[in-house]
């Protein structure tokens, strides 16, 4: 059994096969990790660079550690600092990178579809740590994961996701996902951060916070992007979280207990207040802690893949 | 294919096995059982199950080892591995361990096991129990302690040991 892609460049590529595997493999990495000795060594022949054209904490750390806990030799690579500053293309970057015999490409970067367009011209497996506004699959694996680790499985539960769903490639994969593995998907936001006809990706729109709330199981929150809005979409920050920023006198009046999720970098005060991102509600950290059990999973069946 | 164990010599050999072990551990105070993955599990299970049967009212730690992430073939095997559970919920530190396994062919699965026990800390010990030791076909220096029955086969013949739980049967057999 193995995963029917190469690449992981995004969820929409992968089959709900896929993703139950990578899943039922994080579940094992998952208990690795909770060993004395949180490391096995699998991947010890095998050297993957951490391309990062675009800044970031946690996906970069986890990567890094998931990296590590395999065993495999790793490369931090990030733009600013390198000869990317000098013109250097990408290609011209990834295949000097690659002739130093490395095996894996782990990328993020600003530009929507940067890694499919490598998928294109090297032959080492990638994964995609985050393209502009398309997708950020591990992000929704870990969230799927998290979900699952929850409420025990994905089908039938009710997914709201909040927020900026326009510019949120966390926002796309997860529609790809939690769409592909049976369960309900509401986005919910101001008109103007949801795009046009995004029906037809098999989700509902809501303009309503409270009575999405009030429908949900889980409530993904999401960043709101101002650094990829070029015109304003909203009048104030202030002005937004008023009217779509969540409290806890919300999720108090609320009859049931649903779950609060946030991919981070959390905006206190605007998208989520700090009383619920703190919550008892939230598992915002354990989002963070399955990542690397996840991105292990990704990489193990990745690299392990057989050519055929 | 020929038949070289069945339900009730099965059943006689487990029984032998358990009280062999019970003769060198006596009060299994400081003893722990690891079934290797998928299919020592089952050997393992029955095992502990008739131990406990023999002392009543001590409890053995029991777990299960997966060595998926351990192996030295994960470039060179033609097909990926999926992992299954592993669950020690108990430190290995200072105990003996007694290593459970269907079947014992070349040696490799042991010597990832022995790999992976160390993870969970430096045992006192590490003894090996298997229903079928295969001889003549070890690729490394790993002997068992304790064995059901000794095969001589050749590389081209597989031997498989099937159990109710998960075969509807209990027997082993000689595939050619």
């Amino acid at each position: 059994m193995s995963l029917s892609v190469k690449h992981l460049l995004g969820i929409k590529d992968l089959t709900p096969e896929d993703i139950d595997l990578i899943l039922r493999t994080a579940d094992n990495f998952k208990d690795v990790l909770q060993r004395p000795i949180k490391k096995v060594p699998t991947l010890r022949d095998t050297t993957i660079v951490n391309l990062f054209y675009e800044n970031s904490t946690r996906t970069r750390i986890s990567f890094e550690l998931a990296e590590k806990r395999l065993s495999a030799d790793t490369i931090n690579f990030t733009a600013s600092g390198s000869s990317v500053s000098k013109g250097e293309t990408l290609i011209d970057t990834v295949n000097n990178i690659l002739s130093m015999k490395v095996d894996m490409v782990v990328m993020r970067h600003s530009a929507s579809g940067a890694p499919h367009f490598l998928a294109q011209h090297i032959n080492a497996s990638i994964v995609n740590a985050g393209d502009g506004i398309n997708e950020h699959p591990t992000q929704a694996l870990l969230d799927a994961f998290s979900i699952r680790e929850k409420l025990g499985d994905l089908k039938g539960k009710k997914v709201a996701l909040f927020g900026d769903i326009m510019h949120s490639r966390v926002a796309l994969s997860n529609i790809y996902l939690l769409t592909k593995m049976g369960a309900e998907v509401i986005v919910c936001g101001p008109p103007t951060l949801i795009p046009k006809h995004i029906e037809k990706l098999g989700v509902k729109v809501s303009y309503d916070v409270r009575k999405t709330l009030e429908w949900c199981d889980v409530a993904n929150v999401l960043r709101i992007q101002l650094e990829r809005q070029n015109k304003p979409l909203f009048s104030t920050l202030r002005e937004y979280s008023l009217y779509y920023g969540i409290n806890k006198a919300m999720l108090d009046s609320l009859k049931k207990e649903i779950i609060i999720m946030h991919p981070g970098p959390i905006n206190r005060g605007v998208e989520l207040n700090s009383d619920v991102a703190d919550s008892k509600n939230s598992i915002i950290l354990d989002q963070v802690q399955n990542g690397v059990a996840v991105r292990m999973a990704v990489l193990y069946l990745l690299a392990g893949k057989k050519e055929e | 294919m020929k038949s070289l164990f069945t339900q009730q010599h099965l059943q006689i050999t487990i029984e032998r096995l358990a009280h062999q072990l019970l003769e060198n551990h006596l009060d299994f105070s400081d003893t722990v059982l690891i079934g290797m993955q998928p299919r020592g599990v089952f050997l393992s299970d029955r095992i502990h199950q008739k131990l406990k049967e023999l002392i009543p009212g001590v409890s053995i730690p029991y777990g299960m080892l997966d060595i998926t992430f351990y192996r030295d073939d994960f470039n060179t095997s033609p097909e990926l591995h999926i992992a299954k559970e592993t669950q020690i919920n108990f430190s290995l530190e200072n105990k003996k361990v007694v290593l459970i396994d269907d079947v014992l062919y070349t040696g490799r699965t042991i010597r990832a096991g022995l790999d992976a026990l160390l993870d969970f800390g430096r045992p006192e010990s590490v003894e090996l129990l298997v229903l079928i030791d295969r001889r003549f076909s070890r690729e490394l220096p790993i002997q068992p302690d304790y064995v059901g029955m000794t095969v001589d086969s050749v590389a081209a013949q597989k031997v498989k040991v099937l159990w109710k739980e998960k075969d509807k049967k209990d027997e082993v057999v000689m595939l050619d």
